[in-house]
C-alpha cells in the first residue's frame, strides 16, 4: 500500500508544488493521476520511490516511511517509469539495458538471463535483443524503458505519461499489458492526461490541480462531472459528450466508453432499429 | 544540479550587473590569465580572494557558494589525482586553488551577464554572428541541460543505481549511465535546433543590424583599466618577486 498523509512539498527555493495531499493506494489497485501541466503529478510520484521526500507530512510504502530507506531499497518494490525513455537508455544493446537494473539489485546471473529473455518475449522486443536502444523508434524505446523497470518485478508499478508518443495500436497493447499486470496483483499508477485512454481502462481517478487533490473516484464518476473536468483542464471523453447531446433518450450520466454506449443505445433504439430492418426487407 | 545555479543569470540591479558586458568579460579574462600564470599557492589564493569583492558587490554570494559547494567534488578529485601522480602536496593544493579561482571568475561573469548582453558584446567586437549565436545559445541551454541531468540521475537511481557506492574506480564508472543519455539527448537537441534554425532562415542576410548599441561608461573604462593594471602587476610579481613557497613536510607514498 502506498499511503500519502498530509503531504506538502516545495522544491528548494521554489513555490509550493503539493499542498496537503492525502491519498491511499491499496495493493492491486489501478489508479490514474490526472491534471493539468505543472499540477504536480510527476513530483508526487517521484516521492513514491523516495527520489523526493515530502517537505511536510509523510509517505509510506507498505507501512515503511520513505524517509527511512534509500531510493535503491524503495525502488525494489516501487518501479517508476519515467516519461522520456531518452533520459535513461544508455546501454549498447537492449539486452544489456534490461540487465542493468537486475545487476544493480544483485540478482544472480542466471536469473538475469531468464528474466530478460522472458520479458523481451512478453513485450515483443526479442527481435531487438542485440540492437542498440538508440536506433529503435520512439514507441519501441518507450517499451524498452518499461521492460527495464518490469525486469525486477516490482510490486508497485508507476508510469509517468505512458501513452505520450504512442500510436493507437501501441496504446491498445499497453492497455492489455496493464490488465495482465493487474491480474498478477500488482499496483498500477499511471500519470496521464489522456482522457480517452483512461475512459477505456476505467481506473480510479485522482484529479490533481495546482498541487491539491480536487477529485477522487471511479472514472465514470470523475470524467462525467463537468465542473471537475473543467477545473482540471481536461475534456470529457467524446462518448460522454455525445451522450450529453442525446438528452431526449435520457441516457445515464456515467457512460464513458463505446461499449456501454452501445449497450444503452441498443436497448433504447431497439424498436427503431427493428422497424428500419423490417421496412427494408 | 544546484551547481549550475552558480552559473545562471538572474536579472538584478547591482553595480556589477550594470557594467558593460565587454568590461566584465575583460575582467574575467584577466582573472583567468592570472590564475593560469601562477603555480604558487599564495598567489592563487590571493587571486581567489581578489575575486570576492566583485561577487559581494553583485549580491550573488549565496549562489556563488552553491557553485563552490558543487565544485568541491571536482576540486577534491583534482587534488587527489595530483597527489596520486606524484605532484608535491603544496602544488596539488595550488592546482585546486587555481580550479576554484577560475571557476569563480566564470561564475561571476555568467551570474551577472545575460545571454542577450553577451551576444551583443560579441557582435560589437565583430565576432561573426554564427559564432556569437552558437556561444549565447550554449549559455542559454545550460539551465535546460541541468534539468535534464537531474532527470537522468533520478531515472537511473530509480533503476537501482547508487552513485556513491563502490571504490574510487567504480564510482567513476557509475557516471556512465548518467553521461551517455545526457550526451545523446544533447546531440538530438542540437540536430533539432539546427533544423529549426534553418527552417527559420538562419543566416539569410549577411549583415545583421542591432536595435541596441552598447555604450561604455566611465565605470566600464575604470574596470578595464584596473584589469590591465592588475594583470601587469601579476606579470611583474611573476618575473621579479620571489614568492615564499609552502613546504609541507609530509611524505606521500608514490602510487606509480
Ligand atoms: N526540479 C525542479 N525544480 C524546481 N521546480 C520544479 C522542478 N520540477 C518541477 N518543478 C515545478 O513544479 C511544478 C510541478 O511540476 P510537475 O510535478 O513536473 O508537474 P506535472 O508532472 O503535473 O506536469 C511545476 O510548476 C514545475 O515548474
Ligand atoms: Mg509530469
Amino acid at each position: 500500500m502506498i499511503s500519502v498523509e498530509n503531504v506538502s512539498f516545495h522544491y528548494p527555493g521554489g513555490a509550493q508544488v503539493l499542498d496537503e495531499v492525502n491519498l491511499q493506494i491499496k495493493d492491486g489497485e489501478f489508479v490514474a493521476i490526472m491534471g493539468e501541466n505543472g499540477a504536480g503529478k510527476t513530483t508526487l510520484v517521484k516521492m513514491f520511490n523516495g527520489l523526493l521526500k515530502p517537505t511536510e507530512g509523510k509517505i509510506s510504502v507498505d507501512d515503511v516511511d520513505t524517509r527511512e530507506k534509500s531510493v535503491a531499497q524503495l525502488s525494489r518494490d516501487v518501479g517508476l517509469i519515467f516519461q522520456n525513455p531518452d533520459h535513461q537508455l544508455f546501454a549498447e544493446t537492449v539486452t544489456e539495458e534490461l540487465s542493468f537494473s537486475l545487476r544493480n539489485f544483485g540478482f544472480k546471473e542466471d536469473v538475469v538471463q531468464r528474466r530478460v529473455t522472458s520479458l523481451m518475449n512478453t513485450l515483443d522486443l526479442d527481435r531487438y535483443s542485440n540492437s542498440s536502444p538508440f536506433v529503435l523508434s520512439g514507441g519501441e524505446r518507450k517499451r524498452v524503458a518499461l521492460a527495464a523497470i518490469l525486469a525486477w518485478d516490482p510490486k508497485h508499478v508507476i508510469m509517468d505519461e505512458p501513452t505520450i508518443g504512442q500510436d493507437y495500436l501501441q496504446k491498445d497493447r499497453l492497455r492489455n499489458f496493464i490488465v495482465q499486470l493487474l491480474s498478477q496483483r500488482k499496483t498500477i499508477v499511471i500519470v496521464t492526461h489522456d482522457v480517452e485512454f483512461v475512459a477505456e481502462c476505467k481506473p480510479r481517478i485522482v484529479l490533481l490541480s495546482h498541487g491539491r487533490i480536487i477529485g477522487d473516484g471511479t472514472s465514470a464518476k470523475v470524467l462525467t462531472d463537468p465542473a471537475l473536468v473543467e477545473k482540471a483542464s481536461l475534456v470529457m471523453p467524446q462518448i460522454s459528450s455525445l451522450m450529453g447531446t442525446l438528452q431526449d433518450l435520457t441516457p445515464p450520466s456515467d457512460i464513458i466508453d463505446a461499449y456501454s454506449a452501445r449497450e444503452f443505445l441498443s436497448t433504447k433504439l431497439k424498436h427503431v432499429v427493428g422497424r428500419k430492418t423490417s421496412q427494408g426487407s | 544540479m544546484r551547481f549550475v545555479e552558480g552559473f545562471k543569470f538572474t536579472r538584478m540591479d547591482s553595480p556589477i550587473h550594470r557594467l558593460d558586458p565587454r568590461a566584465k568579460f575583460i575582467l574575467t579574462l584577466g582573472f583567468f590569465a592570472a590564475s593560469l600564470m601562477f603555480t604558487n599557492l599564495y598567489a592563487l589564493v590571493i587571486i581567489f580572494l581578489a575575486e570576492i569583492p566583485g561577487i559581494l558587490l553583485a549580491r550573488t554570494v549565496s549562489r556563488w557558494l552553491r557553485s563552490m559547494r558543487g565544485g568541491l567534488f571536482l576540486g577534491f578529485f583534482i587534488f587527489v589525482m595530483n597527489v596520486i601522480f606524484g605532484t608535491p602536496l603544496a602544488s596539488s593544493l595550488a592546482f585546486t586553488a587555481r580550479f576554484f579561482a577560475i571557476m569563480s571568475a566564470f561564475s561571476f561573469f555568467f551570474m551577472t551577464t545575460s545571454a542577450d548582453d553577451l551576444g551583443l558584446a560579441l557582435e560589437q567586437i565583430h565576432v561573426p554572428y554564427s559564432i556569437s549565436f552558437t556561444f549565447t545559445t550554449a549559455v542559454r541551454l545550460v539551465p535546460t541541460m541541468a534539468i535534464d541531468a537531474q532527470t537522468v540521475v533520478d531515472a537511473q537511481r530509480s533503476r537501482g543505481l547508487e552513485l556513491d557506492k563502490g571504490n574510487f574506480i567504480k564510482r567513476i564508472r557509475n557516471y556512465i549511465p548518467i553521461l551517455i543519455p545526457l550526451i545523446i539527448s544533447a546531440i538530438r537537441r542540437s540536430v533539432e535546433l539546427a533544423e529549426a534554425l534553418e527552417s527559420r532562415a538562419f543566416g539569410a542576410t549577411e549583415n545583421r543590424t542591432a536595435i541596441v548599441t552598447l555604450k561604455m561608461r566611465p565605470a566600464d573604462y575604470l574596470v578595464i583599466f584596473a584589469t590591465f593594471a592588475g594583470v601587469a602587476l601579476a606579470v611583474y610579481v611573476y618575473w621579479f618577486v620571489k614568492l615564499p613557497t609552502l613546504v609541507i613536510p609530509i611524505e606521500i607514498p608514490r602510487f606509480f
